[in-house]
């Protein structure tokens, strides 16, 4: 008895509800842009500079006590959040507190974390500082353009090796599908206001992996099927393609999200935000896979005629040399 | 049909035994770290009973490498310091003043009287001269001190002066090529006084690089304070001594030419003005130890060396009576009377120092003075009990990944699960193995990206599994379906995981610290489950199949 997540044979037309799905998509898309606009990202101070003080005590937390003792100190913006995590220990109550870039100095000096520290062990005597991450506004500045540039070489890369190993019109669809998946995770990021610092770009890199990863497969599929089936409408060669490539694709993203909540349960608060993005992008890259990919390919449509092709055998057999 | 060489097998078995004999000392971290200790300090310092035995806790024939713990896992200071190098160009402009009078002087007859203007921009030194129709000459006579830059990067013929003049002023600063030479020196010192400041503290292995231009990359496991660690690094620690002109409490005080106004490091309020040259600088010293004085206070001690004790003993002969102070960092530390000539060649610092404040400034003092200022740009300190907090939500939820997973595929696949599964486990031992090996380091981002390889990892098993089945619909016999599985799924494994790898690449080059740990896991990640999935699933299959030869097969 085998456990199957997709019956033996499927034949779901994917390109039915075409018009709904990408309507889906755009509107997605838009939404997450406007709310990237209008609400916002919560970016870390990875991005714009700043202090951030991760403490620990044995007695309850009260934060508004510790806003109040970190305020007076005459630091600027000041924020003190709660962290709750179920790895915690009885005793253990975290909080994380966030400084601003103060005027006209980079990293935080000393002297501030050890006013901060003896403000806060007036309110709670057992309170320790687990760790401390300062970046000046100079570092911050190009960590934006490091990130930035990431992400777009990233993009590019891909852009090029889809186009010379396939044809342009799938690197096209490859792209737009990656581009949807980094824009959706934007927009969940800020409409839940989860802090945005550099291990989400990370975050974005390893989805855009993950994401391209599984578009490859099926349009590896529907080359090889444009091959098999030269007179067949494009529509069904996709829809074959997409059928059978659907079993593979439902496993690899169920073994993935298996091991990511797992991670997102039991890894701890400090890589959560992280895990998350990646989990939402495994989501969405699934999705975008079938839907977005394939639609602008459909859309564009691609050369019919395979009959010259470049290597010397049939389908995918490219790398069939190496031979174990 | 389904055949695999003999000398291919005894290769993949090969590979999968090393992976799993090079990961199985992580599974025992902190006795294998004992042992890597004693056998270091049975080198470094010779062998004791107690080193010998702590170095028996692990065979020497098993190997011993670790995978690094990132700053984040272990606890540490990360620290980013800039180098501010235009200090050094002030620095080299007082050394070319005396030689530019010198050259002057000897014009006189042509030049007349010439004086240093005080209000000149920083780096640049500027000569009025009496006379501004011998301008040229005067300009002459100082083009003709510059030196020929040494460099390996300079064009021939750079000098490492620039000369100019306008009215009666001459201008000199360094060249662009100086400056980079320059900079590129006072980088590279100011690197070497880190690392002895930091290994003078004795912690286990600093990491202390150039990034950039005039970046410093300081990384130091283990530490409890980053403010203590940035107070040790960040201090520029140049003790001068000067002799006293007069002491004020005025803080806008007129110092006069040639001289200068310096605070009082403790008393507010009090200022000293002192001459600009200093008699001795803390180059001069050899040696420096924290000390008490003879009313028991703290204090430091220091010897100078034999040139410095010399001037120092000449020095204090000639002034008796007349008060000394010594400047650090431009703030006088204390300004006592010499009392009568000190020939012997070292001497004592009080002021108002603690116990720790005195053994901080010999270690400085010993270790030397940066060359210039340091700001820090980013700092990152995490403390050892949040790192192991995070190794131990790390290894949860890895078991956990790891049980979910195996027994998913099992499920799916059947008995073709389980070979998978074998697949997976060599997979991640190889993938430690390799971490360990090549010293690559783990951080809390590297073991997500872990977790996330198991899951990954099973996807080229997966995709030749769902070809074999399809290929079984075609009615073929089994071994032909087998071999034909893994022949179709190759190319979409190999583009699956060659743009994936492109990610992890990007982010390798273009991530720093934790990130970069990421990377480095996903981008091995890749390579062990493409290697596991193609050899050693297949190796496995192929081993089953010559000894059942079954008729037909379940996928």
């Amino acid at each position: 008895m085998r456990l199957k997540l997709v019956p033996k044979e499927t034949n779901f037309d994917f390109f039915r509800y075409r018009t709904v799905t990408m309507g889906a998509s755009i509107a997605a898309v838009v939404a997450s842009i406007v709310l990237w606009l209008v609400v916002g990202l919560n970016f870390g101070i990875d991005f714009r500079g700043g202090t951030t003080i991760r403490t620990e005590a044995v007695q309850q937390v009260d934060v508004g006590a510790y806003r109040q003792a970190v305020s007076a100190l005459d630091l600027g913006e000041v924020s003190v959040i709660e962290v709750f995590d179920p790895n915690f220990r009885e005793d253990q109550n975290v909080t994380l507190i966030r400084i601003q870039a103060q005027e006209g100095q980079e990293s935080v000096t000393g002297a501030i974390i050890t006013d901060v520290e003896a403000a806060l062990k007036e309110v709670d005597p057992s309170i320790e500082f687990t760790s401390v991450d300062s970046v000046g506004p100079k570092v911050s500045g190009e960590l934006v353009q490091t990130a930035i540039l990431a992400v777009a070489s990233a993009l590019a890369a891909i852009l090029i090796y889809i186009w010379l190993r396939f044809e342009w019109q799938f690197s096209v669809g490859a792209v737009a599908a990656l581009f949807h998946d980094v824009i959706l995770t934007i927009g969940i990021f800020s409409l839940l206001q989860i802090r945005f610092d550099l291990s989400t770009i990370a975050a974005l890199l390893t989805i855009v992996g993950y994401s391209i990863n599984d578009t490859v497969v099926i349009f590896d599929r529907l080359r090889e099927n444009l091959r098999k089936y030269k007179a067949t409408p494009l529509k069904d060669v996709m829809n074959t393609s997409v059928n059978e490539t659907l079993s593979r694709t439902l496993m690899t993203s169920g073994t993935t999200l298996l091991a990511l909540v797992a991670l997102l349960a039991f890894g701890g608060d400090v890589i959560r935000g992280f895990v998350f993005a990646i989990t939402w992008g495994v989501i969405v890259g699934t999705y975008s896979s079938v839907y977005v990919a394939k639609n602008v390919v459909l859309m564009l449509g691609v050369k019919r005629d395979w009959s010259k092709p470049s290597d010397g055998g049939g389908a995918g057999t490219q790398f069939a040399s190496v031979d174990a | 049909m389904l055949q695999i060489a003999l000398w291919k097998r005894v290769l993949i078995l090969a590979v999968c035994v090393s992976g799993l004999l090079f990961s199985f000392p992580n599974g025992f971290y902190s006795r294998v770290e004992t042992h890597n200790d004693a056998v270091a300090a049975i080198q470094a310092f010779g062998s004791t009973s107690e080193r010998e035995a702590e170095a028996a806790i692990w065979p020497s024939f098993l190997p011993s490498t670790l995978i690094n713990l990132g700053l984040d896992l272990r606890g540490g200071a990360h620290l980013l310091a800039e180098v501010y190098v235009e200090d050094v160009y002030a620095d080299r402009m007082d050394i070319y003043w005396p030689e530019v009078r010198r050259a002057l002087v000897e014009l006189r007859d042509q030049v007349g009287f010439v004086e240093r203007v005080d209000s000149a921009p920083r780096g640049t030194l500027q000569v009025r001269v009496q006379r501004a129709e011998a301008l040229e000459a005067a300009l002459q006579a100082v083009r003709d001190l510059a030196q020929p830059v040494v460099s390996l990067t300079a064009g021939v013929g750079a000098t490492d002066i620039v000369v100019s003049g306008q009215d009666d002023v001459i201008a000199v600063e360094l060249s662009p090529e100086e400056r980079a030479a320059t900079d590129n020196r006072t980088v590279q010192q100011a690197l070497e006084i880190i690392r002895r400041r930091i290994d003078e503290v004795g912690t286990r292995e600093p990491s202390i690089q150039r990034q950039g231009e005039n970046r410093i990359l300081i990384q130091v496991p283990g530490v409890g304070s980053a403010a203590e660690l940035k107070a040790l690094i960040g201090t520029t620690a140049r003790l001068t001594f000067h002799p006293v002109v007069s002491s004020t409490t005025d803080p806008d005080a007129r110092a006069g030419p040639g001289n200068i106004l310096v605070p009082h490091l403790d008393r507010e309020g009090e200022f000293y003005i002192v001459e600009r040259a200093a008699v001795l600088s803390g180059e001069d010293l050899v040696d420096a130890q924290p000390a008490f004085d003879q009313n028991g206070l703290p204090s430091v001690t220091f010897r100078f060396n034999p040139a410095g004790a010399r001037i120092f003993g000449q020095y204090t002969s000639d002034n008796v009576g007349a008060l000394f102070a010594t400047v650090l960092d431009g703030e006088v530390i204390t300004a006592p009377q010499i009392r009568e000539p000190i020939t012997g060649g070292s001497g004592q610092i009080t002021g108002n120092f603690t116990v720790e404040s005195s053994t901080e400034l010999a270690i400085l003092l010993r270790a030397g003075a940066l060359p210039a200022e340091l700001t820090f740009l980013e700092e990152r300190t995490v403390s050892p009990g949040l790192g192991q907090d995070s190794i131990d939500a790390g290894r949860i939820a890895c078991i956990v990944a790891f049980a979910a997973v195996i027994v998913f595929m099992a499920l799916s696949y059947g008995l073709f699960g389980v070979f998978a599964d074998v697949a997976l486990i060599l997979n991640v031992a190889l993938l430690l193995g390799i971490l360990s090996v090549f010293g690559a380091t783990l951080t809390l981002p590297g073991i997500a990206g872990i977790v996330l390889t198991i899951g990954m990892a099973v996807d080229a098993n997966v995709l030749v599994f769902e070809r074999i089945r399809e290929e079984l619909k075609t009615a073929k016999g089994p071994s032909r379906a087998i071999e034909l599985g893994y022949q179709r799924a190759l190319s979409a494994i190999i583009d699956a995981n060659v743009t994936t790898g492109m990610t992890a690449v990007i982010l390798f080059a273009l991530g720093s610290g934790p990130v970069k740990g990421f990377a480095v896991t996903l981008m091995c990640g890749i390579v062990t489950s493409v290697f596991t999935a193609i050899f050693v699933t297949r190796l496995l299959i192929v081993m089953w199949f010559e000894r059942r030869r079954p008729r037909t097969i379940e996928v």
